[in-house]
């Protein structure tokens, strides 16, 4: 390593380097800031995309498994009848707690328009749950946070905790109507941030009734057994004639479908838009460092007058554009991980309904942005550099 | 004399005066690209009739209506005519490929929208088979599919295998009109449902109302809605425009980040100029100070730096529109025709582009303006660049 520096750098010094950022303080914070927004914008988007990603995916577990009609795109497209619940709640794979119950959840999807909060929000789209009573042990990750759960067979709901915050008259106490009737809110669920928490779940056989579903419903979600494999569940599946329209996959895999869409249309979008955007950036880099060799040509040709290869000025130059790049980098990326404190929502476009997530920053998203930033600086520093490293000597000096 | 030694001063450093230029029309293009995603977007709720209304389930549009409903609403005065749609969705060929597929009735559907142009012989050959459908232009030529080709549907709210015969291929009636939807025969779907599912015959997903008169609308709407109230399926019934404007709401948090975004671009296409005019009025600090001496006031540096500054901003605007028109262009080709049905870079658009490009440079002279106005003669004959 230490043999490659001195390869690079046969002693241009340092602080050579750091001292031109000092004598040309507003263009070198002008182009730093130049690279500060393009990673801003670029981390800002990746955040937005793992965001959705991980709100669909947060406490899913491959452990427990969700059944849909094969050729479903979400949810509310998929139906699945009376009789094939109840082939699939007796599936030996299917786990019972210790009180003997199944735990699995029949649950009727629907979705509902309520009325947002913020003054031009209008209508939205929430999703409807109806769910079984171990709904909350198939999902360990979901928990009543105030309020109490609603009394099986009566018409009483839950609110997730975004949906409270989100829409207009869904505190506890609170009435809603649901297909003609009105409905009590009785509590308030959490999910560690997850999905269910832009969800109103009430008792499925209640919504079933009142949504004229009779024994259909969307999606049967339950906890396999420990010693269950997923291959002879998926096996059982094709056999069964009663259940072959149907398909298990674990709740990981499920939800992370059903993130795809909006988190690629995202993340599609965002990229292309700051490739081209970072060349805004990249020629302000480059003009920088051009004037940067132009000023700076009579050092340049004393430098090399005084023995410093053409590789080591070419280095130089080109860390130097690196540095500016890595600073605007850094300073991006600080700037977007505030977004981590901002939620926003939007439709799922698999859902149909309103899904509230907040921005989310991983390791990898840093790393990413950091390279695309190292890329910028060496791409900009890169001509400049090379016309430093190309100067005579003799030119270079008797420059004025 | 001004104009000319701008323009002088403008050519001096010609590589980056360039880069210059580049830069910023590669930000105006991009600005126009994402303006142009946004509008394209919105584009739906321009071209919506004023004179149709929607009428839909009150709780939410996935719960369906009687077909009862429909002689009901027909009698209302001021209507017109009234058609009938189900959202069919299935899945053709994979789950990829989305494109509106619905169930509507065929001898009103091209009545209450009139935008979507079939002729007369392929119209009467759909309306008369049963299992019959019509294709968008758009749709048609992307999977090239011709009259008389069998298109087969994998059903997902409607389960099941439907096979259907292309008859009939609408044309938009203007570019902004969605040409990629897909309708069938209502009764089709319904004869099957009464076969297989008889709790959901009889059943229709939407109306939609074509009125006499669009200053009707609200009046029309109450009364369609009155006649439902308290019923076990209440209506909610508004004009086109409002019922989409309501989808795009739900898309607020996206658009609002592609709006700034547009606008972020615009800060990277001003610290590029300004960059740039910074560096040229430092190194040309000596000879301000010489037009100084010369006699030359405030006003006239102002006019000498701002005038450059503004001309080099409004070359990048004139290259970022042109490049504007290759990025739409590239974008329309690449992204999937059911992403934006309508793409088309609007009038606003374009002004917006020279209105930036012209107000960046304004604003990128103040900086350079300043220093070259507030520096005294001789600290400015005395400047080494």
């Amino acid at each position: 390593m230490h043999a490659i520096w001195r390869f690079l750098l046969p002693a241009v010094p340092f602080r050579y380097m750091v001292g031109n950022f000092r004598a040309r303080r507003l263009t070198m914070s002008i182009t730093v800031g130049g690279f500060a927004l393009v990673i801003f914008v670029y981390t800002a988007v990746l955040m937005m995309s793992y965001g959705v990603e991980k709100t669909l995916a947060t406490g899913g577990s491959d452990r427990t498994i969700v059944v849909a009609r094969k050729s479903s795109q979400g949810e509310i497209s998929s139906i699945i009848d009376g009789d094939a619940v109840n082939v699939i709640m007796t599936l030996p794979q299917v786990g019972k707690d210790d009180k003997g119950r199944t735990l699995a959840t029949a649950e009727p999807v629907v979705v509902i328009n309520l009325e947002k909060k913020t003054g031009e929000g209008g209508l939205s789209n929430v999703t409807v749950r109806g769910v079984g009573e171990t709904a909350l042990h198939v999902r360990p990750h979901v928990s009543l946070s105030e309020g109490n759960m609603f009394q099986t067979g009566s018409r009483e709901i839950v609110v997730g905790k975004s949906v409270r915050d989100l829409f207009a008259g869904t505190n506890i106490g609170d009435r809603i109507k649901i297909a003609g009737d009105m409905w009590t809110i009785v509590g308030v669920i959490s999910a560690q941030g997850g999905a269910f928490e832009s969800e109103i779940w009430g008792d499925s056989r209640q919504l079933q009734a009142a949504f004229n579903r009779q024994n259909t419903v969307s999606t049967v979600t339950f906890r396999m057994t420990d010693d269950a494999k997923f291959e002879d569940l998926e096996k059982a599946f094709e056999q069964d004639r009663r259940l072959v329209q149907y398909e298990p996959k674990t709740e990981i895999k499920f939800y992370r479908e059903q993130s795809e869409l909006l988190a690629s249309f995202i993340s599609a979008l965002g990229t292309a838009v700051t490739f081209i955007f970072s060349f805004g950036a990249i020629i302000g880099a480059v003009i920088t460092m051009y004037t940067a060799v132009a000023n700076r040509t009579t050092e340049i040709g004393t430098l090399r007058a005084l023995g410093f290869r053409r590789r080591s000025v070419l280095f130089s130059f080109l860390i130097e554009s690196v540095l500016l790049a890595l600073v605007g980098g850094a300073a991006g990326v600080l700037l977007a991980s505030w977004l981590r404190f901002f939620s926003l929502s939007t439709i799922n476009f698999n859902s149909f309904s309103e899904l509230s997530f907040t921005f989310a920053l991983s390791a990898g998203i840093v790393v990413d942005a950091m390279v695309f930033a190292l890329f910028m600086g060496l791409i900009g520093g890169f001509f400049p550099s090379v016309r430093a490293a190309r100067l005579k000597i003799v030119d270079a000096l008797r420059n004025e | 004399m001004l104009p000319k030694l701008i323009i002088k001063n403008a050519l001096r450093h010609k590589l980056r005066t360039t880069l210059t230029v580049l830069g910023i029309a590669i930000a105006v293009g991009a600005f126009g690209l994402l303006r142009t995603v946004i509008t394209s977007w919105y584009a739906s709720v321009e071209v919506a009739a004023a004179d149709r209304l929607i009428c839909r389930q009150a709780v939410s549009f996935v719960f369906p209506l009687p077909y009862a409903y429909r002689d009901k609403i027909a009698k209302v005065p001021g209507v017109e005519k009234v058609t009938y749609l189900n959202w069919f969705q299935g899945v053709y060929k994979d789950k990829q490929q989305f494109f509106p597929r619905m169930a509507a009735d065929a001898r009103t559907l091209f009545d209450v929208y009139p935008e979507f142009l079939v002729s007369r012989q392929e119209l009467e050959a759909f309306q008369k088979e049963r299992n019959a459908c019509v294709l968008g232009q758009d749709i048609a030529n992307k999977y090239g599919l011709k009259v008389g080709d069998v298109m087969t549907l994998e059903g997902d709210i409607y389960p099941g295998r439907w096979d259907f015969v292309v008859r009939a291929i609408y044309k938009p009636r203007t570019p902004a009109v969605d040409g990629t939807q897909m309708f069938f025969h209502w009764e089709y779907l319904d004869e099957r449902m009464k076969q297989e599912m008889p709790v959901r015959a009889g059943q229709v997903g939407w109306y939609a109302v074509k009125i006499h008169d669009a200053d009707d609308a609200a009046m029309v709407s109450e009364q369609i809605d009155a006649l439902f109230a308290n019923s076990e399926a209440e209506t909610k019934t508004e004009t086109e425009k409002a019922f989409q404007n309501s989808f795009l709401k739900a898309y607020s948090a996206i658009i609002t980040a592609i709006n700034v975004m547009a606008f972020l671009i615009i800060a990277v296409i001003l610290l590029v100029l300004a960059n740039t005019m910074i560096m040229s009025a430092r190194e040309r600090s000596g000879e301000h100070a010489v037009l100084k001496t010369l006699g030359f006031t405030g006003k006239h540096l102002f006019g000498l730096v701002t005038g450059e500054s503004i001309l080099i901003g409004l070359l990048g605007g004139v290259a970022g529109y042109g490049l504007t028109r290759f990025f739409v262009f590239a974008f329309s080709q690449i992204v999937p025709k059911n992403y934006f049905p309508v793409f088309i870079l609007e009038d606003i658009t374009i002004a917006q582009e020279f209105t930036f490009a012209v107000f960046v440079g304004l604003i990128a002279g103040v900086i350079p303006v300043y220093n070259a106005v507030k520096t005294n003669i001789v600290d400015g004959l005395r400047h080494v660049g």
